[in-house]
């Protein structure tokens, strides 16, 4: 039985196992390389690949896929980015998404500081019919739901997709963030009244910023969320003018069919795939955490 | 200490109560009444007409074809999906060289949206623009399908992509898992002399076993919908070979003005994940391991 450490290990909590009879050149170890690799550039592959055919001609796309642009061809960004309203999409996701996030924060935190901190009769009540949010497949509604936007005149509307995205937030949300208030200490919440500060001045000086390391996992979960949202939006932006960023691809890619400009098309993708990749390579960590705690709903 | 509690209680509650009861529970409800009703058109009133839309479905081949292909993810997604993951978080638990760059770059996927993907990988399938079509052809397959225009091959493509997008999660839900055991059990066993592979089985394994529980229920429900996906990649095509639940009730409803019937799709794929997140958690679960 051969025990070593290797030479990288990523943690220290575990001492490397190797398997019986395992040096760190046998096959299996070979194998075992090769296959992380590949999933690697599995992932790598196809987005290198997008990048770069985005600056090549249709007619190399077409007919040498794998070659590199013989001469860059930016215009097919200007392309993309103009006659493909990839810059609309992209404003009209921000208009969206940003104040749904704003809103969903601060409604969430202050459901979920009651919820979890003051006893009064119907308080479970109120946080089960919320928790019942998460047993639903959104398809269940979307019909009414559909007919109840379009009957309020809010159809194609910024601030009803606003409204949508934030009540269909909410009870994860709500849910994550009682979770997080029952840890706080209750001790400041006593001193602080004690010392003469009001409800509103405990919640919004004392435990809001308590509540940040929560706030922030629940913001970038529903950041992520709402951005990559595709069901909601096509049911309710129906106007093209306010497509947001996801319904926009899916429409180009549609349209291709009939325009035949796949370059563009590939720029387009790339400028939208680009941004995604700076963000997430500078705060993978706070993401994967983010995100994961979308694990806890189970 | 809590008094004038109910200055804070309502007006605190107030918004978050009104949004979701309009937007969510109403919706959910109402539902379960226009599911059996007629309802063809934007003017006109929903008509009772009982289970008539049930036992329409019943009857209907397009109805039960969706079904078939959810059925195809709801086993295929989660095999193939987890074993990798597990398989990866494993391996990157024992730490090996660069287990870290794998890391982060196999999670990635899971950061783009799905419609992105979808694109991405409608290019790399595209049989005359795709990369994939001339790496078969580089490696000897002459005429390799074209694999979102082949009933044969859509499925599997559609799967596989999913599967490359789901992988990061799971893996780093199972690392988290795994980084929770105990390191005393695993010493036990190396002293006992057991080898890496009885390590995974006897000790990794039972202790993870919770999240796989969760990972197997949440890919099921994932694969009773798979919307932005097929939209974006198939549209339920060619010929409806890719079709599943979610972008039938669509179709029915928003295309061809069959309010009624799509909704009692919906009631039809709500009973499905039901059964799915209760019964199979009532299957699977055993007294948990405490430790």
């Amino acid at each position: 039985m051969a025990t070593e450490t290797l030479p990288n290990p990523t943690r220290t909590t575990t001492t490397a196992v190797q398997g019986s009879g395992g040096g760190r050149f046998s096959i299996g170890n070979i194998l075992l390389t090769l296959f992380l690799l590949f999933w690697a550039v599995l992932v790598i592959f196809p987005m290198v690949w997008l990048l770069y055919t985005s600056f090549k001609t249709d007619q190399e796309i077409f007919f040498s896929p794998w070659s590199l642009p013989a001469a860059p061809q930016w215009d097919n960004f200007q392309r993309g980015w103009v006659d493909a309203h990839i810059g609309d999409y992209f404003l009209n996701s921000f208009i969206v998404v940003l104040p749904s996030l704003a809103l969903i924060l601060i409604l969430s935190a202050m459901t979920a500081y009651v919820l979890a901190r003051f006893p009064f009769p119907g308080n479970r009540i109120i946080f089960y019919g919320f928790m019942a949010g998460l047993l639903f497949p959104v398809f269940l509604a979307l019909i009414p739901l559909f007919f109840l936007v379009k009957d309020l005149g809010m159809l194609s509307s910024y601030h009803g997709l606003i409204l949508v995205y934030v009540a269909y937030s909410l009870p994860f949300s709500v849910f994550f963030m009682t979770g997080f208030f029952r840890t706080l200490p209750s001790e400041l919440h006593e001193a602080a009244i004690i010392d003469g500060a009001n409800q509103y001045q405990v919640f919004f000086r004392i435990m809001l910023p308590l509540a940040q390391p929560g706030l922030v996992s629940i913001g970038i979960f529903n950041f992520l969320g709402m951005w990559n949202q595709y069901l909601l939006p096509v049911v309710l932006m129906t106007d093209a003018g306010k497509y947001v960023l996801t319904q926009g691809l899916a429409y180009m890619l549609h349209q291709q069919y009939y325009q035949n400009d796949w370059s563009g098309l590939f720029a387009a993708v790339t400028m939208i795939m680009v941004p995604t990749l700076l963000v997430y390579v500078i705060f993978q960590q706070q993401i994967q955490k983010g995100i994961t705690v979308g694990a806890l709903k189970g | 200490m809590y008094r004038n509690k109910y200055r804070v209680i309502i007006p605190f509650l107030i918004p978050s109560i009104l949004l979701y009861v309009t937007f969510v529970l109403y919706p959910y409800g109402r539902s379960m009444y226009i599911s059996l009703t007629q309802w063809r058109g934007l003017a006109r009133a929903p008509v009772f007409i009982g289970l008539e839309n049930f036992q329409h479905m019943w009857g209907d081949s397009n109805f039960w074809n969706a079904l078939g292909n959810n059925a195809f993810y709801i086993v295929v997604l989660p095999i193939f999906t987890l074993s990798l993951a597990i398989f990866f978080a494993f391996i990157f638990s024992q730490g090996v060289p660069l287990s870290k760059f794998y890391r982060v770059t196999y999670f990635f996927p899971q950061v783009m949206s799905v419609v992105a993907i979808g694109v991405l990988w409608s290019f790399v399938y595209h049989p005359t623009i795709g990369i994939l079509t001339s790496i078969l052809q580089m490696v000897g397959i002459e005429a390799p399908p074209v694999w979102l225009g082949n009933p044969d091959t859509v499925l599997g493509a559609v799967a596989g992509v999913t599967i490359w997008h789901e992988v990061g999660f799971y893996m780093i839900l199972f690392l988290a898992a795994m980084e929770s055991i105990p390191m005393t059990y695993y010493e036990a066993a190396m002293l006992d002399g057991a080898s890496r592979w009885h390590l995974f089985w006897n000790i990794t394994l039972p202790m993870i076993r919770d999240t796989l529980q969760t990972g197997v229920i949440f890919l099921m429900i994932n694969a009773t919908n798979m919307f932005a996906i097929t939209q974006t990649m198939t549209e339920g095509g060619p010929s409806r070979s890719s079709e599943v639940l979610s972008t039938y009730l669509y179709n029915e409803a928003f295309i061809n003005s069959n309010f009624g019937y799509g909704t009692a799709i919906a009631v039809a794929l709500f009973f499905l994940t039901l059964v799915i997140s209760v019964v199979l958690s009532r299957l699977l679960s055993r007294e948990s391991l405490e430790y």
